[in-house]
């Protein structure tokens, strides 16, 4: 019975929450709901017909395989870079760390047309490496070698950034009374530390998976822009638009939009069944946070 | 549904076998880098052009584009895009490519009319029914008159509006270089926005509703009326606008080292074929044949042009002078 | 102190290999392109005019941008880990929207929007304000392109907190707002420093969907990666390196500061409670 009355005290009183929701839905809707609106309206304006065919046109399909064959390359190393650095950062103390968190910020503020051009500084004909490659017929840019590791540089810091902050705020007993009570470093990892870390890692997979399909401008310089070949989905929404293909443009912009929801509809799932398998194992668990 | 997954997954397996590390071409393959307008002319050419060479030389031949804003092509075929030809939308992106060692010098010189299989104007878009009665290149620097262009100094469109521009005040009577550069200096002022490109200076104009009049080629009103509807605009022609000149080239290096020449020749050539040009008028864009350009006279109805050769003695010397850092674009933009 | 947990070497020599492989190697390459300029040539491109006005309109919306994602952000992070209502699952997938749509669809739907014809720009235009080809205009493309940054960051860390501490304050009778700044703000503070310096970030490199919005008037509403952008498309690689250099030093700066800020915040609050220095 105290328990409850805690609980209350420790909400926000009515009002404001209705208030706070309200804010944060209101803001959601200018800035997110209205313009994916406008994209699917403008995908639609011909009809679910003329979605389909802009859709189904070998070109569209091409670049759709293309743009999530990158995205899945990727998404490997940005889990092995994150958990690592973030385990670094948020569980030791050494010289220079503020430092290197900031080198791992960097690629954020590199503008997207300036990482482009950066690797083509390096292995385009006239880069550092160029002739060397060209002597031995290795393609790097304008070939998917180049995409990938372009979409590996703008994807950088997104599951380190995402880890960190949770990292440290869990701090690192669990951790320390796991290997005192003689876990190995392997066995403490997967079985404490992951756990508490998954949903923040889900998280930074998610947000890089997004940001890795979507990126148009550093995969633009590198593409090469082949048709059928080297085109992923952005860059396929920009050559259709400026043929004057409004709806072929905007439904490639839509699926963008549902391969993002996708990875959601993953997590939601996950977390349903997680949900499911707690309540069995212990029913006698607290009601969700969330509600 | 399940056609389409495995064509998104067949397209998955091959793109990451043929771009994959390993050496994509094989005879008979050309990879044509072009500007980003010109898909659909090339997408009627190309299956042309197979069927002409199947038939003279027995050999299948695979055509790949590419397709990009021009400058921005160039620079990616200097840098190792294995073009065999290029398609351009001006002679400075070539120039940049002859200045590389890619371009033969007098690739001008290697085809019919300066190399241009093609050509186009800057024309005026207006609201329909012409409300504010612009006719002319001196109407737009009225005050109260809205253009709506492409930025003049990122921009192939831009560059050729500025130009345009530039030129029918130099020939108006007493014009010099500082009289154009006051008229355009009023005429950028009238603009009350740079659009980053051809299509998105249509999309504010047509969609936005901002502006009086789009500035733009001829040939890509027909794309507008495609996607707005024809009744929805007039199409208003300048007493004197500027030519826009196509050309193409083939890129030495790249067909040397892949033995296409043969065929990298043929496929240009061809565009001054009858198919070829008659192509070209289909596309909006008019023909160097000149009993075409008859047949579609209603079409291409007859205007005044100069050249960027005639009047700024080639782009080779335009572009310094006007778009470079420091040149007259951006004076304009630093006597406020 | 010794160190109890293990992989402190094998994590931190991976990290440091793979950021030096993909990042400090490739954009040392740009530093070096940017030498062949004497200093007296890097510092005329680099403080001209344009340039000077570009760095304002850049950094400035990218800042303001930043901090209404901040404001915003913590309370859509908020409602989304505490508050039920309908349609929050839907809401939740929203966030991530802006990074899967290509930035230029996003820069040519937001003009749309805005424009004085458009959904929303119809409603402004009345009252006087004009935000499509506007600096305002960069603004909003800038919220829009850096919004789950702060809300993602946040969500974890809020998730986190466990209901006991909020409890005990509560029973220790302090009020909702004093148990919110003096409890919870302090643990998420650090996430909150975090998700605006990256939206921030974001913010200041990008040119894909402002371009479509900002008008691209010199001196008014030009960007810095739009200058970048004019010195290529004049083949002029040296001086557009010579731009991003500028862009990178400035970021890295701020970056560094914010970050060094956070660091000291959070080593401040946790301290006391668990001795990680």
């Amino acid at each position: 019975m105290s328990a409850t009355i805690v609980r209350k005290a420790a909400a926000e009183p009515r009002w404001l929450r209705l208030t706070l929701t309200a804010v944060g839905l209101g803001f959601l809707f200018f800035f997110l709901a209205l313009p994916l609106v406008a994209v699917f309206s403008e995908a639609f304006a011909g009809g679910w017909g003329a979605y389909r065919e802009a859709l189904s046109h070998p070109e569209a399909l091409s670049a759709i395989g293309l743009t999530v064959f990158i995205a899945v390359v990727v998404l490997p190393f940005n889990v092995a870079f994150g958990v690592a650095a973030a385990w670094a950062i948020a569980k030791f103390d050494f010289r220079g760390k503020s430092l290197l968190i900031t080198l791992i910020d960097l690629p954020f503020a590199v503008s997207p047309v300036v990482v482009g051009l950066v690797f083509l500084l390096i292995f385009g004909a006239q880069g550092v490496f160029g002739p060397w490659l060209s002597d031995h017929d290795i393609k790097i840019v304008f070939a998917l070698p180049g995409m990938i590791i372009v979409t590996l540089f703008i994807t950088f810091p997104f599951v380190a950034r995402e880890l960190i902050p949770l990292m440290q705020a869990q701090g690192k007993d669990e951790e320390e009374a796991a290997v005192s009570l003689g876990a190995s470093g392997w066995q403490m990892f997967f079985r404490v530390t992951l756990p508490n870390i998954k949903w923040g890692l889900l998280y930074g997979v998610i947000l890089a998976n997004a940001r890795a399909m979507g990126e148009f401008g550093a995969v633009s310089v590198v593409s090469g822009h082949i048709r059928g070949e080297t085109n992923t989905l952005p860059l396929h929404v920009e050559i259709v638009y400026n043929e004057y293909n409004a709806i072929g443009a905007f439904a490639a912009a839509s699926v963008l939009a549902l391969l993002a929801l996708v990875t959601l509809v993953a997590k939601t799932v996950v977390e349903w069944k997680m949900r499911q398998e707690t309540e069995m194992l212990d029913t006698a668990m607290p009601p969700e946070k969330t509600e | 549904m399940s056609r389409s997954i495995r064509n998104v997954l067949s397209g998955l397996l091959a793109s990451a076998f043929v771009a994959g590390a390993l050496p994509a071409f094989a005879q008979g393959s050309l990879l044509n880098v072009s500007y980003d307008v010109a898909r659909d002319f090339y997408k009627d050419y190309n299956p042309l052009f197979q069927k002409y060479w199947k038939d003279k030389s027995g050999e299948s031949i695979e055509l790949k584009q590419s397709h990009a804003g021009s400058s921005k092509q160039v620079r990616a075929v200097a840098d190792g895009l294995e073009a065999d030809v290029v398609t351009m939308n001006q002679a400075s992106d070539v120039d940049f490519l002859v200045e590389k060692g890619l371009v033969v010098k007098d690739y001008a010189k290697k085809f019919p009319t300066n190399a241009s299989p093609y050509t186009s104007t800057m024309v005026f878009i207006v609201r329909k029914g012409n409300p504010k009665g612009l006719q002319d290149w001196s109407d737009l620097v009225k005050p109260g008159v809205q253009v709506i262009l492409p930025h003049p100094k990122n921009t192939g469109n831009g560059r050729y509006s500025y130009l345009a521009a530039w030129g029918y005040a130099l020939k108006q009577p007493g014009g010099s270089d500082k009289t154009a550069q006051e008229f355009v200096g009023k005429l950028l002022k009238n603009a009350p926005l740079f659009a980053s490109g051809g299509r998105d200076a249509t999309t504010t104009f047509m969609q936005r509703r901002i502006g009086d009049v789009l500035v733009s080629f001829e040939s890509e009103a027909e794309l507008i009326a495609k996607e707005f509807g024809k009744g929805e605009f007039d199409v208003v022609y300048p007493s004197l606008s500027i030519l826009t000149e196509f050309p193409v080239a083939i890129v030495e290096k790249v067909v040397d080292k892949k033995g296409t020449r043969k065929q990298a020749q043929a496929y240009l050539e061809y565009l001054w074929s009858k198919e070829g040009q008659e192509n070209a008028a289909q596309n909006y864009l008019r023909p160097r044949d000149a009993e075409l350009l008859k047949k579609y006279a209603t079409q291409f109805p007859a205007i005044k042009t100069f050249t960027v050769d005639d009047v700024f003695g080639g782009w080779a010397r335009a572009f310094p002078v006007h778009f470079k850092d420091g040149g007259t674009f951006d004076q304009i933009y630093q006597s406020k | 102190m010794k160190r109890v947990l293990p992989g402190f070497g094998l994590s931190l020599g991976f990290t440091l290999a793979y950021l030096s492989l993909l990042i400090l190697l490739p954009l040392s390459g740009l530093i070096f392109k940017a030498s062949a300029l004497t200093l007296d040539q890097f510092w005329a491109v680099a403080t001209g005019e344009r340039a000077m006005a570009a760095y304002r309109v850049t950094f400035g919306a990218s800042l303001l941008a930043a901090l209404i994602n901040a404001f915003f952000g913590l309370v859509v992070a908020w409602i989304l880990v505490r508050y039920p209502f309908p349609g929050k699952r839907l809401v939740d997938s929203l966030v991530d929207l802006p990074f899967a749509l290509p930035t230029s669809v996003a820069g040519i739907t937001l003009a749309t929007l805005y424009a004085g014809n458009g959904w929303i720009g119809r409603h402004l235009e009345p009252l006087g304000l004009k935000v499509a080809f506007t600096p305002l205009g960069i603004v909003v493309a800038l919220t829009f392109i850096s919004l789950p940054f702060v809300v993602r960051t946040l969500q974890p860390v809020i998730e986190d907190i466990e209901p006991e501490v909020e409890e005990a304050a509560a029973t220790l009778g302090a009020s909702r707002w004093q148990t919110f700044v003096r409890v919870l703000l302090p643990g998420i503070f650090p996430a909150l420093l975090t998700g605006f310096t990256l939206a921030f970030s974001r913010a200041v490199g990008e040119y894909g969907s402002v371009i479509f919005i900002a008008g691209n008037m010199p001196l008014i509403s030009e960007i810095t990666p739009l200058l970048i952008i004019s010195k290529l498309e004049q083949y002029d690689v040296v001086g557009a390196t010579a731009l991003a250099c500028v862009m990178l030093a400035i970021s890295f700066a701020m970056l560094l500061a914010v970050n060094g800020l956070q660091w000291w915040a959070a080593n401040r609050h946790h301290g006391k409670e668990r001795v990680s220095i």
